[in-house]
């Protein structure tokens, strides 16, 4: 790991002031980005902790019953403090590595690093969630930009992320058990005014939403609803763990759970 | 060189440490409690686990300047106060969880964070609880009836398979 300086505001004005600097990059829970320097896949010259602002800390319920997330609330915390409100969301909170990681690592974090075998890209987009920064409203719709790419600016800091409340709501992650990620995960939520499913761990370009089945649940809420649908394998992942051909089936048999999680 | 200090083990401590110094790095080097082990060094194998105040965390993978101010725990101070192995320990030891050791401090740090939140877990929630910590001598089944047994539930059921 090359050297840095270390900072930790404690207001999200001074923090978005030290990003300001030079190569200053945020840390959030260091669980992506600290391996990710011991690499040297990164040098900045200053890291700036978002780990003590009061601010950006928690879970709560706002007036039309969105749940808001503070942007370095770790994945413990959601997974308990949310699960009265978003059961969903805190399960998928709660299958994220291990307890340890889950401890340090945050939603934050999670969302600007877009992997594409995370979990909280999945939720945030099934959900329609919008990601809040220093300086505006992002859509999930409009965040996911492909592999480890957002809409985020340099310097931008996520400080809140506001889910809307589904109907009901189910997120099915077949582990890919040495990484613990997702080989595959499907989120699927189903709003008064429709469902929406996003897949991650899949798709060469990062998470992304599986149209024509949410047109088929839209018509008809069942897992028969799917026959005859398929996800075109060609830009889908190929590794050791699965081909591309696994990777396009896994997508819906996750979905046929995720709907039947949510009968 | 920034200064940071903490409590380590119940003792305020401080000492000098880069930005990109670890609390491993920390623990091990400046205050030499080597009890800390690193296995991996990429947050996979657990073997770092210690409590920040009060959770379990990998040391390895979390800076030694964002513990600054923190209440920080490791295998050390995990003894009785008149030095004999705390519940946990004397487990492993009965039910013998442990064959090289390496994985140990780990995994006791890792118990007692279990146990603190959830003081009778069944074997899959102690399994699930264990999912960040590697062993690759013991095949897990006498960790987990040890930490079953430090819960104070009758083991004597749960063969070695
Ligand atoms: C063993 C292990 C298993 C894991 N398993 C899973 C899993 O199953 N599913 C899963 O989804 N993830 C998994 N992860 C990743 C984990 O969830 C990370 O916590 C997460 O990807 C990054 O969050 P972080 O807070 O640690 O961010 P960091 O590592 O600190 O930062 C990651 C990136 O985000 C930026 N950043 C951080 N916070 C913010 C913010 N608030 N605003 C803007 N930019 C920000 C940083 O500058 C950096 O570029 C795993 C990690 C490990 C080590
Ligand atoms: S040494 Fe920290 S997880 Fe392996
Ligand atoms: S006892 Fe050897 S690694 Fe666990």
């Amino acid at each position: 790991m090359y050297n840095f300086e270390f900072e930790k505001p404690s207001t999200v004005a001074d923090a978005v002031s030290a990003l300001g600097g030079e190569d200053a990059q945020a840390l959030g829970g260091g669980q992506t980005l600290i391996p990710t320097l011991k690499q040297r896949l990164a040098a900045p010259s200053t890291l700036v902790s978002l780990g003590g602002i009061p601010d950006m800390q928690g879970v709560c319920i706002e007036d039309d019953g969105s749940v808001a997330i503070g942007g370095a609330t770790t994945h413990a915390t959601v997974a308990s403090e949310a699960a009265g409100s978003y059961p969903a969301l805190a399960a998928l909170a709660g299958l994220i590595g291990d307890p340890a990681v889950r401890n340090r690592g945050t939603i934050g974090g999670s969302l600007a690093n877009n992997d594409p075998a995370a979990c909280y890209p999945a939720g945030a987009l099934g959900s329609g969630a919008t990601i809040i920064t220093n300086t505006r409203q992002i859509a999930a719709d409009d965040f996911f930009e492909g592999l480890f790419s957002t809409a985020l600016e340099e310097g931008e800091i996520i400080t809140t992320v506001n889910f809307p409340v589904p109907q009901a709501a189910s997120y099915q992650k077949f582990l890919q058990p040495a990484s613990r990620f997702a080989l595959v995960g499907v989120y699927l939520a189903r709003f008064a005014d429709g469902v929406r499913v996003a897949v991650t761990g899949a798709s060469e370009d990062g998470v992304f939403r599986w149209s024509e089945a949410e047109e088929a649940l839209n018509k008809e809420f069942r897992q028969d609803a799917l026959t005859g649908l398929s996800i075109n394998p060609a830009n889908m992942i190929a590794d050791l763990h699965g081909s591309k051909a696994y990777r396009a089936h896994l997508v819906s048999v996750m979905t046929k759970w995720a709907i039947e999680a949510c009968m | 060189m920034t200064k940071v200090s903490m409590t380590v083990n119940g003792k305020t401590v401080s000492g000098d440490v880069e930005g990109r110094t670890l609390l491993s790095g920390f623990l091990r080097e400046n205050l030499n409690l080597t009890g800390t082990h690193v296995g991996c060094d990429t947050a996979q194998c657990g073997a770092c686990v210690v409590h920040v105040n009060g959770e379990a965390v990998k040391s390895c993978n979390m800076l030694a300047l964002e513990a600054d101010g923190a209440d920080v725990g490791t295998i050390e101070g995990q003894a009785n106060q008149d030095g004999s192995l705390n519940v946990i320990q004397q487990a492993f030891q009965d039910h013998h969880g442990l064959q090289c050791g390496f994985c140990t401090p780990g995994m006791v740090m890792s118990a007692a964070a279990l146990l603190k939140e959830n003081p009778r877990p069944t074997e899959v929630e102690v399994r699930k609880y264990l999912e960040g910590n590697l062993c690759r001598c013991t095949g897990y089944h006498n960790i987990v009836k040890a930490i079953m047994a430090a819960s104070g539930q009758d083991v004597s059921s749960i063969a070695a398979e």
